[in-house]
């Protein structure tokens, strides 16, 4: 099999805590040009789905909050590839990206931002909260932080059965200043429960940014008073969230408690649809798209590396196209819930 | 095929916007995701991003308009591999329809009661079996521990429930039978240890989390409400959330407003959780088994005076309550008074007291405040034609309010009087001893307000 010429890049700052030494991450020789292939087309469907999401919600067919993941597809994808399928993945209420990486249909996601029946919740939960038994995606919550208690419950949970699988619990710079999440940080490292804390700093908790809103902006520093260890890492670079996810899992899988990864990264659009993002400027928006972004950075670095070319990836491009037209004609298709919905999945047995 | 390009609505309520300016020309070829035009509200300005790629053929509505109505077709790009001068000919064709049906009409309801009703049934007959007289607090330990027995993903969390074996004493044992896996001291966070536990429900486990006060639990309020009772709905039925959380609920004695208030009406209200409230130890023990293999989220609210006193019940290890169901605690026919948790002592007594002077009164032991046992009160009433509703919580939006209401709407023809409420006063309870006194209802209110609906 060929072997791709990369070498990942960990970019971690100094740390005054007692995090482990920063490794590398992998050789040159761990990343197959399948993998590297697969992170292009997972992250090139999220980021035309988002696209299409935003054009549907510009279109009135999707209604409330929309909140997109465009410009932050590395740090799923690249953490997804670390896990297996009988880990749990929670997050807050950006969640499509995540959704898209643990294996759901783009037809039942796209079908709930339209509020069919066709969706993941028959169209009574809407973007922020979707949810897949199947893919041990545990949603989707619409308060910001609630969901990482919840995350560190589903690690409790795998612990008291014996199992060896771990929670990767995401959440925003925004909710990092949340009380819950302390409380939570401190019982995870306290019953060395595998949870592994992805923190996806994307520089601003709606439109404040993270210098107006953290006293301390380290935030992988932020686990330093429960002793968990913390690592900074380039969240647009697909294998830099690998090499530091792996890590991270190794460490909750061998039972050595939570690990938090703080991603650097950025989304290009504003937090939500009817964001004016007056809080930054359009030049820094371009620094990122121009400069920084995950999809075109992976597309080069199969291009150069001579394991792909223009076709192919051109090809590719055309696939994932069709599949987004398929989810948006299916959610403008798929009916709306039935009224007797109203009155289902409210309890059990009543 | 070429591709029309449509105004897009930027919030909820945008109807139309200015065309502020245009970043392509035609000719121009548009890939995925670059910034097209800019169009302006009256709250902002913004970029509009393609989504399809193509060469704009065709700008249909000039920079500057103003007035630009959400959906209308603003410019044709030619797809890839069609000529920009045939795409240049389309006529744009606007969507269909506006996706969104207009409201419907509301399905069919259930009950008119709000909370869903419980399921006719006979009275509970009596247990005729042995007993055993014991306290309410050992009465909710052995239910816990005969349930933990049977079903090894039960286990007990809470401040203080395990070395200390609960700061009432509630849970005398666990940890020596069930070992500290099982039985689990918390740290001091009730908002992270009720995550926690919703999460550890989420992923399979049955969860029993102990509030060492309900007053306690407010901090928690998100993570019952949002997380625990509303998931299930949200997710389409997929998420499922088998959850006690228990723990004394109102006053106890003397330790003012912060620690002494009922939560009863708070909880009742939300749909998606049972709301339980026992008062004698079999309550507590069927109950709380009940409660226990539900699969639903359940609040279930305690009392601290009552921790102490002692009922039989049923020695039956298989004994366990229905949920949603009230009981008839003494059989009447002259005035109905529904009481639930420490209160339906106190209208047990106010019935004897209404003997001596001749009034024939009904207690009826709620137990079971969401589903609602509706039925069970209408037919009492339908015999009595008065009711005086009881609690200790305070009286505006309380429990007695529901019940007024439902005897408007199920009985109204058979009542003689209007509702009486019994509550606490609407005020913060305070220290005082004397005072303390005054704000929680007493027997003798009791009597007061079955006079006033006896006219006597």
């Amino acid at each position: 099999m060929a072997k791709p010429a990369v070498k990942p890049k960990v970019e971690s700052l100094p740390a005054k805590s007692k995090s482990p030494p920063k490794s590398s991450g992998p050789g040159d020789n761990s990343v197959s040009a399948e993998e590297l292939k697969s992170y292009y087309r997972s992250m090139l469907l999220i980021r035309r789905f988002e696209e299409r999401a935003g054009q549907l919600y510009g279109m009135g067919l999707i209604g409330g909050f929309c909140h997109l993941y465009i410009g932050q597809e590395a740090v799923v994808v690249g953490m997804q590839s670390t896990i297996s399928e009988k880990d749990a993945v929670i997050t807050s209420y950006r969640d499509h990206g995540h959704m898209l990486a643990c294996g759901m249909a783009p037809k039942g996601v796209m079908a709930e931002l339209t509020g069919r029946s066709g969706g993941y919740s028959k169209g009574k939960g809407g973007s922020m909260h979707m949810f897949s038994r199947d893919k041990n995606f545990y949603g989707g919550h619409g308060i910001v932080g609630a969901q990482v208690p919840i995350g560190t419950g589903l690690a409790f949970a795998h612990k008291y059965s014996g199992g060896k699988n771990v929670s990767l619990t995401y959440f925003g710079d925004g909710s990092a200043n949340q009380g819950q999440v302390y409380e939570a940080m401190n019982m995870a490292a306290l019953w060395k429960l595998p949870v592994i804390y992805v923190i996806e700093n994307n520089r601003y908790g709606m439109g404040t940014s993270v210098e107006r809103a953290s006293a301390t902006t380290e935030l992988y520093r932020h686990g330093e008073a429960f002793g968990i260890p913390g690592e900074r890492v380039d969240g647009m670079d697909v294998l830099a969230v690998r090499a530091a996810g792996e890590r991270a899992v190794d460490h909750a899988r061998s039972g050595a408690g939570p690990y938090i990864l703080e991603m650097q990264t950025y989304r290009y659009r504003g937090h939500s649809m009817s964001d004016p993002a007056k809080y930054r400027t359009k030049e820094e928006v371009d620094k990122y798209r121009n400069e920084r972004d995950p999809i075109d950075h992976l597309r080069k670095r199969l291009i150069d590396a001579g394991l792909a070319d223009e076709a192919a990836l051109k090809a590719v491009d055309a696939d994932i196209r069709k599949v987004v037209n398929d989810a948006a004609e299916f959610a403008q298709h798929s009916p709306e819930p039935d009224p007797s919905e109203l009155w289902t999945d409210i309890l059990i047995g009543a | 095929m070429s591709i029309s390009v449509l105004m897009p609505a930027l919030s909820p309520t945008m109807t139309e916007g200015k065309l502020a300016k245009w970043h392509v020309k035609v000719g121009d070829a548009v890939k995925s995701g670059q910034v097209i035009c800019e169009i302006e509200t009256d709250k902002a300005t913004m970029e509009v991003e393609a989504v399809d790629e193509g060469t704009v053929a065709q700008l249909l509505v000039a920079e500057g308009t103003e007035g630009v109505a959400v959906n209308t077709p603003i410019c044709i790009l030619a797809a890839e591999g069609e000529s920009v001068s045939d795409a240049a000919r389309t006529t744009p064709v606007a969507p269909v329809a506006a996706a969104r049906s207009e409201a419907q009409p509301p399905a069919s309801a259930p009950a008119p009661s709000p909370a869903p009703a419980a399921s006719a049934s006979a009275a509970e007959p009596e247990w005729t079996g042995k007993t055993t007289h014991i306290t309410v607090r050992e009465a909710l330990r052995d239910a816990m521990a005969e349930e933990m027995r049977k079903d090894g993903n039960i286990f007990l969390m809470g401040e203080e429930v395990a070395q200390y074996h609960g700061a009432y004493k509630v849970s005398q044992g666990l940890l020596e039978e069930f070992g500290e896996k099982r039985v689990i001291d918390t740290p001091i966070t009730e908002h992270g240890f009720t995550g926690l536990g919703v999460g550890a429900a989420f992923g399979g486990l049955k969860p029993i989390v102990e509030f060492m006060t309900f007053n306690f639990a407010m901090q928690a309020m998100d993570q019952i409400i949002n997380s625990a009772a509303k998931t299930h709905y949200m997710s389409g039925g997929q998420m499922t959330c088998p959850i006690v959380f228990r723990g004394p609920n109102g006053a106890a004695s003397r330790v003012a407003a912060q620690h002494s208030q009922c939560y009863a009406s708070w909880y009742a209200h939300v749909p998606g959780l049972r709301v339980l409230a026992p008062w004698s130890a079999a309550d507590a023990k069927g109950l709380l088994k009940a409660a226990i293999r539900d699969p639903n989220p359940v609040i279930f609210l305690e009392n601290e005076i009552l921790y102490g006193q002692s009922f039989d019940v049923p020695e039956d290890p298989d004994f366990i309550l229905p949920i949603g169901k009230a009981k008839i605690e003494r059989a009447g026919k002259d005035v109905t008074i529904v009481a639930f948790s420490i209160m339906v002592g106190k209208a047990l007594q106010a019935a004897e007291e209404l003997a001596k002077q001749g009034i024939d009164a009904e207690v009826i032991n709620l137990r079971s405040l969401r589903p609602f046992d509706t039925e069970t009160i209408v037919n009492s009433v339908k015999k009595t034609n008065r009711l005086v509703s009881v609690e200790e919580g305070w009286p505006f939006a309380g429990i007695g309010s529901e019940l007024s209401a439902l005897m408007m709407e199920h009985a109204f023809d058979w009542l003689d009087a209007p509702v009486k409420r019994v509550a606490g006063l609407d005020v913060p309870l305070p220290y005082a001893a004397n005072l303390e006194k005054l704000a929680l209802p007493q027997s003798s209110n009791i009597v007061e307000a079955a006079h006033a609906v006896c006219n006597r």
